[in-house]
């Protein structure tokens, strides 16, 4: 579990994505969401996010692109990755450009939450 | 088989990429299984199309696209699975194209990451008139869930062109 509250950013052109992945994180997290890269870049620059969740496929900025775009901002941020793109090379070019962690689509609350947890460790 | 232009359309294995990637998803999102019947070629006197309906461009080493189409009820059960209350037809179209793209996107465990999928485009209502590209069979995956029929439609072929096969955007509402 993620005790620690922590500033966390949503990034999903899905809004019931976005929407229960914010539910099953709940807590006393402060989170924002956005709905494409795009979005993504103009919440992280003014609400500095510590952890991001990030779909791949979305319109106007795909994820890959947003997460080295995120990381050139602030490379301490923590990314994690969730889409449903299953071949695996998709999820090493997620960690090559920087994800901490990939999530795969459709993804239990188990699995979420110990993705998220994974993301504290080090 | 072939099609028109003696491309090959899809073969028996990537339709069963497919089914097993539809009883995944219901077994993994609900834990309750979904049933699927035997495909079939659609005829254009067959009405498969239901209240909500997502279309997913596919470009790269297969060409064409993947429909999802549902009832409004059964996508509203579907819904609460997601631990979602509100049942607006909003988040009816999100989670229609939400299906579309995950059964697509798992799909490139198998057909690798050419096989290239777009963002959903959603239609409301039942859109019989919707066009489906001329050049590939029409596969129908019938799929029953919780008493509920939703099709899994594929139209689909092989070979790398520039341009899909199919405009998304002559789609848009």
């Amino acid at each position: 579990m993620v005790t620690k509250a922590v500033k966390l950013l949503i990034v999903d052109d899905s809004n019931i994505i976005r929407r229960h992945i914010q539910r099953e994180i709940g807590g006393d997290h402060e989170i924002r969401t956005a709905c494409d890269g795009v979005e993504a870049l103009k919440v992280f620059d003014e609400f500095a996010p510590e952890i991001v969740t990030m779909d791949i496929t979305m319109p106007n900025m795909d994820g890959l692109s947003c997460v080295e775009a995120i990381l050139q901002r602030n490379a301490e941020t923590r990314i994690l990755v969730i889409s449903a793109l299953a071949d695996r090379g998709t999820a090493v070019e997620a960690v090559k450009r920087g994800a901490q962690g990939f999530l795969l689509k459709p993804f239990t609350s188990e699995t979420l939450t110990t993705e998220i947890s994974e993301l504290f460790k080090d | 088989m072939m099609t028109k232009k003696n491309e090959p359309a899809m073969s028996e294995d990537d339709l069963k990429i497919f089914v097993k990637g539809t009883e995944h998803f219901f077994k993994a999102v609900t834990k309750v299984s979904a049933e699927v019947s035997m495909p079939f070629i659609k005829e254009s006197s067959d009405h498969v199309m239901n209240d909500f309906s997502a279309v997913i461009g596919i470009s790269g080493k297969h060409r064409g696209c993947v429909y999802y189409t549902a009832p409004r009820e059964m996508i509203g059960e579907l819904m609460g699975h997601f631990g979602e209350t509100d049942r607006s037809d909003d988040l009816l179209s999100d989670c229609v194209g939400e299906i579309a793209n995950t059964i697509s996107g798992n799909a490139r465990q198998h057909l690798g990451p050419g096989f290239m999928i777009s963002v959903p485009v959603v239609i409301r209502g039942k859109a019989e008139d919707v066009r489906f590209p001329k050049d590939a069979p029409a596969f129908v995956i019938p799929i029953t869930w919780n008493g509920y029929r939703s099709s899994l439609i594929l139209c689909l072929k092989s070979g790398e062109k520039e341009k899909p096969m199919f405009d998304l955007g002559s789609l848009e509402e």
